[in-house]
């Protein structure tokens, strides 16, 4: 499955424009949502063993493999900073913005 | 046209119906007088004479939960109820319509508590009035099989895609014994195409089912589900009219008219209470009366323009109501006086209130009304709704 990506958002000008019904492609990401982050997660790629961890326990799913680097969706990360106490190398620091 | 006639109840026929209708899911907690429909679907589902699966929930509001899930990701499905049940449902039947899945159900009209009755009225469904499902009331068992039948075709059209409740009177019609033709499932087959839910997902398409909407698009989604309300009204005219072509029954798309052509005073009703009333207008028309009836099939959507063209064509319309809404007037009564008001001829209209909790509306009943519409006119008497057939003195 793909990830879904931010998406910039049309608001329908003819009725036509709506789907039957409110149901519509899953992931159509029509707002970022991230406004209230305090700390956001920085990574020491030198410390990361990519065991992936991160990526299973971040609650919003922001977390993104790129050919074996761990990089963070910014526009969806609210800085919970569940990744950087579940990191086993702590490899991932929590930096006020 | 070769018919196949078995001797079975109502409910039996409904069970006919969606069995020829082959849904994938079928969802219903058993309730008197719908009872009897269940039970042979549950049976036809054990021997393997159907391919769907039968899920036996623990109460109306799963039936119709159970039902719409299954509608929404594209299964054809079928749940039935009656009275308290259907009211327990009607969180889901807002909910159902709102979402725009075809699901098709049965209601056994049965009297709503307290005072406790199983027995028939039509306050279950005119209550749920506004709850956005298609309404269609059946006057004897073939038309309940047959409008199971086109009831799919009808809610799962692409213009259309909104629930669709198929009435039919609690004992009256329910544990009746008719004659009825059961269609060949071949000839069903070609009548009734698979549903094509436009909610297809998979894996590459994800879908999110029944979101959320802000104030900003509400409004949008009420006006596009009402408009879906109104596409329906050609699309039962078109439904009967292939229906008719292929089984050889018709029967006459929003409402029908019996022997209105040149009638003076008309009776407009919902249901079973129909047949009665053709009798009587036989009758009155032999003694050279000239009445007529207004079968009213359609209550969502409204037959308005129907209602216009035949109150511009008679002096009086009289409408019974196997319901009430306390503080005013019958339901049925309200939205038929709702289409000749549009028009710019005065009606002399008289709203009779009557058959509540299974009380018989006879011959004699609708003689008398028909009567009082003729004096109402003479007389130009005040029009009222009028409790029918009561037992007692009252104060008035």
């Amino acid at each position: 499955m793909n990830r879904p990506k931010h998406t910039e958002f049309k608001f329908p000008t003819h009725i036509d424009d709506y789907p039957t019904g409110p149901q519509y492609t899953a992931g159509y990401l029509p707002e970022t949502n991230a406004g209230w982050r305090t700390f956001r997660p920085v990574v020491d790629h030198d410390a990361c063993v990519y065991c992936l961890r991160c990526y299973l326990l971040c609650p919003d799913g922001t977390i993104i493999k790129d050919n074996g680097v761990i990089k963070i969706d910014m526009d969806y990360c609210k800085g919970c900073g569940v990744c950087a106490h579940e990191c086993p190398k702590d490899a991932i620091e929590m930096v006020k913005e | 046209m070769k018919t196949n006639k078995i001797f079975i109840s109502g409910d039996e026929a409904v069970a006919q119906g969606v069995r020829l209708s082959r849904p994938h899911v079928i969802a219903a907690y058993p309730i008197t007088p719908q009872t009897i429909t269940v039970e042979r679907l549950s049976e036809m589902v054990e021997a393997g004479e159907m391919d769907g699966e039968y899920m036996h929930v623990e109460s109306e509001h799963s039936a119709i939960s159970a039902t719409m899930g299954a509608s929404a990701v594209g299964a054809r499905t079928f749940t039935a109820s009656s009275s308290q049940g259907l009211l327990y449902m009607a969180e889901g039947l807002h909910y159902c319509s709102g979402g725009r899945w075809p699901v098709v159900m049965m209601n056994a009209n049965r009297s709503v508590a307290l005072p406790w009755s199983i027995y028939g009225d039509h306050r279950d469904s005119l209550s749920l009035l506004d709850c956005g499902w298609i309404q269609v009331y059946v006057e004897d068992a073939q038309e309940a099989l047959d409008m199971i039948i086109q009831a799919y075709k009808i809610a799962e059209h692409k213009d259309v895609l909104t629930p669709m409740m198929v009435n039919l009177d609690g004992f009256i019609l329910t544990h009746t014994y008719e004659l009825v033709d059961i269609p060949e499932q071949k000839m069903v087959d070609e009548f009734l195409p698979a549903f094509e839910t436009p909610n297809k997902m998979s894996f590459e398409e994800p879908k999110n089912l029944g979101f959320s909407s802000k104030p900003d698009d509400n409004t949008e989604f009420k006006y596009q589900q009402n408009e879906a309300m109104f596409n329906a009204i050609d699309v039962i005219r078109d439904v009967d009219q292939e229906f008719a072509e292929k089984f050889g029954r018709k029967y006459h798309d929003m409402v029908e008219e019996y022997r209105c052509e040149d009638a003076e005073v008309v009776l407009v009703a919902l249901g079973s209470v129909c047949g009665t009333i053709r009798v009587v207008v036989d009758k009155m028309r032999a003694e050279g009366k000239k009445v007529g009836l207004l079968k009213i099939r359609y209550m969502r959507p409204f037959p308005e323009a129907e209602v216009k063209d035949l109150a511009r064509r008679v002096n009086a319309i009289g409408v019974i109501d196997k319901d009430i809404s306390f503080g005013y007037e019958g339901t049925v009564y309200t939205n038929v006086n709702s289409a000749i008001s549009k028009i710019d001829k005065y009606v002399y209209k008289s709203n009779f209130v009557g058959g509540l909790g299974g009380r018989d509306i006879t011959k004699a009943d609708i003689e008398e009304m028909f009567n009082k519409l003729f004096s109402g006119v003479e007389n130009k008497s005040e029009e009222k709704v009028e409790f029918f057939s009561l037992n007692v003195e009252t104060n008035d």
